[in-house]
């Protein structure tokens, strides 16, 4: 095919449940391609010898090289080519904000001035993923010799899981410990269903198993044991710290305590994890919010009222205090909120929350913004119109402004360094910490971030451990 | 899993449980708790104060009381059968005088209703760390007391009853006799855990007095990691997370008609899980 015919193939749109009916299921939004859709639009990409895709993905994924073999059919060597440098394909297929890496930079994109027509490099991703999965075809992985050196990875999040994975193909005895009684981190607890089926997690869960991973959950590092006495006392070689950007932001205005405000982290972990949404079936209480007002402007902002939907709210608001431009939000899930019904907000923001006597949310106060001059992130700040409060008649407030790094593990394991903001500070090429032999990664060092960029952190980990565990043996 | 391996009924509604848990009873100081879940899948996750541990057993022991759907079905499980989740310990451990730089003194403990049973390894720490402890021990009535051979074990003759209708010990609440110790002056702390509300008369009782006062909070709670804020008080105006800021705080600055606000949140949904469970064990 010559590049003017590739470029003459349409963009092949993803499936999807319709807004209307999805608004009210649990099911995932977004259906995925046929075989023939992703030949198709893996057959769009032009074979760039410069390959600028690549400089936008994290993990610098090989992508006009597994494009190609997709482009042909042949979606095991695409998986094979992806799983070279990701290990969690299926789920990063879904929740990359790829607009903003490989697809920002695709020529394709470029060429028809659209970003949304660039190859959808994700959407093949996720195929060559789910085939494999669903299929019961993945490769086998292979581990190797053992070393009799042991390995503990904390938190089962995107960073651990890769951490573990890596240590265990290394052929070290790896022991994964989470807090929660699922594995999975923000995948399980935060990221919903609709988005990102909690199948796909267990899957790759059950892989880790395969590998000879021993995860042991309920089972909080720093109370439960510390992690002076896991190298001491348990005898484990190294330590992998990867327990995310836990700790919910709140905005600090008046009323914020009242009944029926909750952080994103306590709506989203009652409906995904502990799936209040099962009425009658579930023990964890179901809050049943008819006007519900979401503030923020992430994925963690849309996966919150797009959940208060499916939860039965009449009535979604989304108070977001910039523009649709500076959102956050990977584009597709803002773009299905809008779809779906929840009503945006823009450039306006809380200011109290108002209660009845009982302490029960009855309404919201919010400011109108407009932009002023660029911040420091370059970024035009916002700047309230004074006197112009208006407020909003909502019963249930969703505060989703962010999540801070959780100090627990810092708090109890003397001589880590933090930095100002607590996340920990490691090496950049090891990811070891200031500790020798305890390495950290994922949003406990970058901030609350991205799962690709967890990934990654988790495998520069798992390189610098097996070097640290076996410098003493070559 | 974390196999029970005694039972014991307490009173009409209030059980103990001892249930294996080999690192955390290693772990555990005085005022920590754990989050049990008895099933996995569709359970919910309560917290539940570690009242005493055998580390030689490896075991924890639990008193708790039949309030609503978790703790019905767990006071239905017996010896043998196992818990699906049990994990500690969480919270801050309680800063015992005598033992946290303080010089040790005179501690009066304050515990209503289950709240006794909590109390007990703090009661027990004090007095090891060289404290004169007194326990004021109260309840609506002589059948909902627990725990008080254990508790005089530790306080001897500075063990004081009171219920709400006389039916031992003496008639009226625990503010009472709280309020003629500090009038006699010798009280140097006090220690309150049992129902919201008391805890909020204990703090007004003592402020006139200038005695320090710590409360252990007893709030809705999920991960009890400091992951969700359900937990969350105002204490001295700041926003604290009570599973790992506390559960104790200085009673004097928390805001306590917000904390008992809060903790009504869900209690429609409460009761009707309630009535269900009722429901399932009386059709058995
Ligand atoms: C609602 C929501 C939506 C998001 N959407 C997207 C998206 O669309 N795309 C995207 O790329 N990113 C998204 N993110 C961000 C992404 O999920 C995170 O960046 C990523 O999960 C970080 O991975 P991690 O492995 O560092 O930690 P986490 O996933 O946070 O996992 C940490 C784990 O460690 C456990 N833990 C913590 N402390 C301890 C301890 N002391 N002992 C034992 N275990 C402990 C926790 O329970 C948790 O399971 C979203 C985040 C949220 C909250
Ligand atoms: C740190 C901590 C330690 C605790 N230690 C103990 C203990 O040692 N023994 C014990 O019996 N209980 C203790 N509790 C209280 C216990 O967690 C609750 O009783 C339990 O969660 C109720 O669950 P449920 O499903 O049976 O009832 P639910 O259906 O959740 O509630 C039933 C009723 O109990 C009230 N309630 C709900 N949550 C609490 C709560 N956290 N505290 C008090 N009342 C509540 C509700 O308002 C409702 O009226 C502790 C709580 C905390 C936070
Ligand atoms: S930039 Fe786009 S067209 Fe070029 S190689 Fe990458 S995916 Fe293909
Ligand atoms: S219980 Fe979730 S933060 Fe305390």
């Amino acid at each position: 095919m010559t590049p003017k015919e590739r470029m003459a193939i349409a963009p092949q749109a993803m499936p999807e449940q319709d807004a209307q009916v999805r608004a009210h299921n649990m099911n995932e939004v977004a259906l995925g391609y046929t075989a023939e859709m992703a030949k198709t639009e893996a057959s769009r990409c032009l074979q760039c010898p410069t390959k600028p895709c690549m400089q936008g993905c994290p993990v610098a994924i090989d992508i006009p090289g597994f494009l190609a073999a997709a482009a042909e059919g042949d979606f095991a060597t695409a998986l094979k080519i992806i799983r070279k440098t990701s290990l969690l394909p299926a789920v990063c297929g879904r929740v990359c904000p790829q607009e903003k890496q490989c697809q920002k930079f695709c020529t394709m994109g470029k060429v028809l001035k659209d970003v949304d027509k660039a190859v959808a490099i994700g959407r093949v991703e996720r195929f060559c993923a789910d085939l494999a999965r669903e299929s019961g075809t993945e490769e086998p992985v292979t581990c190797a010799p053992k070393t009799g050196r042991k390995v503990a990875v904390i938190g089962s999040g995107p960073a651990s899981i890769t951490c573990a994975a890596d240590c265990a193909k290394a052929g070290h005895d790896v022991t994964m410990f989470e807090a929660f009684h699922k594995c999975g981190g923000v995948l399980v607890y935060g990221i919903p269903e609709f988005r990102l089926p909690k199948s796909i997690v267990r899957h790759e869960v059950e892989g880790l198993k395969k590998l000879g991973v021993t995860i042991e959950t309920n089972y909080c590092v720093g109370r439960t044991r510390k992690v002076a006495d896991l190298i001491r006392k348990d005898g484990f070689d190294a330590v992998f710290v990867g327990t995310g950007a836990g700790l919910p932001k709140f905005m600090d205005i008046p009323g914020e305590n009242l009944n029926g405000v909750f952080s994103a982290n306590e709506y989203l972990t009652r409906a995904n994890l502990m799936k209040a949404y099962l009425e009658g079936e579930a023990d964890t209480p179901f809050w049943h919010g008819k006007k519900v007002a979401v503030l923020g402007g992430g994925n963690v902002a849309m996966d919150a009222s797009r959940m208060a939907l499916r939860l039965g709210a009449e009535k979604v608001y989304l108070i977001y205090r910039r523009s649709l431009e500076e959102m956050p939000a990977r584009k597709e899930e803002v773009h299905h909120a809008k779809e779906e019904g929840v009503d945006f907000h823009l450039l306006e923001n809380a200011k109290r929350i108002l209660g009845d006597d009982k302490g029960f949310v009855n309404g919201l106060e919010c400011l109108r913004y407009e932009l002023g001059a660029p911040d420091a992130s370059g970024r035009r700040s916002p700047v309230p119109i004074a006197g112009s409060e208006f407020t909003l008649d909502v019963d249930t407030v969703v505060v989703a402004v962010g999540n801070a790094s959780n100090p627990l593990i810092p708090a109890t394991t003397e001589g880590l360094e933090v930095n100002r903001r607590g996340n920990i500070v490691v090496d950049p090429e090891t990811n070891m910490t200031s500790i020798p032999g305890v390495f950290a990664g994922g949003d406990i060092v970058l901030g609350a971030a991205t799962v690709i960029l967890a990934m990654g952190e988790g495998r520069r980990a798992a390189a610098g451990i097996n070097a640290y565990l076996m410098k003493d043996r070559s | 899993m974390n196999k029970i391996v005694s039972k014991k009924q307490l009173s009409d509604n209030v059980f103990q449980m001892e249930v294996e848990a080999a690192l955390i009873a290693n772990e555990r100081k005085a005022g920590q708790f754990i989050i049990l879940m008895i099933d996995e899948a569709l359970g919910e996750r309560i917290p539940l104060t570690i009242a005493d541990a055998d580390p030689a057993r490896g075991t924890i022991t639990l008193i708790f009381q039949t309030v609503g759907a978790t703790t019905l079905k767990l006071s239905k499980l017996n010896v043998g059968d196992a818990l699906a989740a049990v994990l500690g310990p969480l919270g801050r451990p309680t800063s015992i005088r005598g033992a946290n730089g303080e010089p040790a003194g005179h501690v009066v403990c304050v515990g209503g209703g289950i709240g006794v049973a909590p109390m007990h390894p703090i009661a027990q720490a004090l007095k090891a760390a060289g404290n004169k402890v007194t326990i004021i021990m109260g309840a609506r009535n002589k059948s909902l007391f627990v725990m008080e051979d254990e508790m005089r074990a530790i306080a001897g003759d500075d063990l004081i009853l009171i219920t709400d209708d006389g039916s031992s010990g003496r008639k009226g609440l625990v503010t009472e006799p709280l309020k003629e110790l500090c009038e006699a002056g010798a009280v140097d702390e006090v220690i309150a855990i049992g129902p919201p509300i008391m805890m909020k008369f204990v703090a007004l009782t003592t402020k006139p007095y200038g005695v320090k006062t710590v409360a252990s909070l007893n709030t809705i709670m999920i991960d009890g990691t400091g992951m969700c804020g359900g937990c969350r008080v105002s204490v001295g105006g700041a926003t604290k997370f009570v599973c790992v800021d506390g559960p104790e705080f200085d009673a004097h600055q928390v805001d306590w008609d917000q904390m008992l606000k809060r903790m009504g949140a869900f209690r429609p949904q409460e009761a009707a899980a309630k009535d269900h469970v009722c429901n399932l064990y009386k059709g058995i």
